[in-house]
């Protein structure tokens, strides 16, 4: 089984851990001058990386904090964890995003 | 009208936890009055009106009065009470950290505490845990919110040769993790005569 590495707590089994989908996805700034079809682009639409993807997990079992992490999605590799107030890392090390999903 | 009466889910566990060896025992902790505290950020100003510097480093508890302050998150810790009552205990906290900003919950029927002690615990416990218990670093002082078999559990080091452990388990778990420690001492258990 991984270990994936929780900023707080450590190193722990995978199955403590929860995902929670494409990280970095800013709320929008005036949610209510956007169209029914901005909106479902914010609520629905992620990116399908292939390769190094920055997104969100959660300790479940252990501090139950969020915080993101880069895994390559190809390899399942853990790369990197950070916390949710840490810089993203710099946008050329990740895969391209396809569409921004921002309004 | 009838009583209610307050029982301990492990009151039908005692006979056989009473049959365990002094290598692996399991003692159920009497109810203890528990408080989740909610505060960030922490310094000097809530040591003071709290009476105990609330630990910072993760996966670590400290002695608290007549109780003990675990590490749950950054923003996030356990104080325990064995003098005071739970409302007491409540009421205490809120008044020490509502003007910083914090919170404080009664959560005393939350959790029970089961006392492993003995050799034999930690040949027990990773049966089921994936953590590492080695008293190199698992000594005293030290916590863990993980895995032990199927129930989540809050592990506290009580000793530095990792032959003494609190477990805190959620109540409606707790059944369960009883089962699931005993069938884990069995090979430790002497067997009956016939
Ligand atoms: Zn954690």
């Amino acid at each position: 089984m991984q270990l994936i590495a929780c900023p707080w707590c450590g190193p722990r089994e995978e199955v403590e851990f929860h995902y929670g989908g494409q990280a970095h996805v800013p709320y929008p700034d005036s949610p209510a001058e956007l169209s029914d079809e901005e909106w479902a682009l914010y609520v629905f639409f992620r990116d399908n990386t292939k390769g190094r993807f920055a997104e969100r997990w959660n300790h479940t079992t252990g501090c139950r904090r969020w915080f993101n992490a880069i895994r390559d999605t190809t390899t399942y590799r853990f790369e990197s964890v950070y916390r949710l107030d840490d810089p993203k890392p710099p946008v050329t090390e990740l895969a391209r995003s396809r569409r921004s999903t921002a309004p | 009208m009838a009583e209610l009466l307050r029982t301990h889910p492990l009151e039908g566990w005692t006979t056989r936890f009473e049959r365990l060896p002094d290598t692996v025992r399991i003692t159920v902790e009497p109810y203890v009055a528990m408080v989740d505290v909610r505060l960030a950020p922490v310094g000097a100003e809530a040591s003071a009106a709290l009476g105990v510097d609330l630990p910072t480093t993760p996966g670590t508890w400290v002695p608290a009065g007549a109780g003990r302050a675990v590490w749950l998150g950054p923003d996030e810790w356990l104080l325990t009470s064995t003098t005071e009552a739970p409302e007491e205990l409540e009421a205490r906290v809120r008044a020490a950290v509502a003007g910083l900003g914090g919170s404080a919950t009664d959560v005393s029927a939350q959790r029970i505490g089961l006392r492993l002690t003995g050799a034999r615990v930690r040949d027990v416990l990773v049966k089921g845990c994936s953590i590492d218990l080695h008293p190199r670093v698992f000594g005293r002082g030290s916590s863990a919110q993980t895995l032990l078999g199927q129930a989540g559990v809050v592990l506290l080091a009580l000793s530095d040769a990792g032959d003494d452990v609190l477990v805190l388990v959620r109540s409606s778990f707790a059944g369960y993790l009883a089962d699931w420690l005993l069938d884990a001492a069995l090979e430790f258990t002497p067997t009956p005569d016939r």
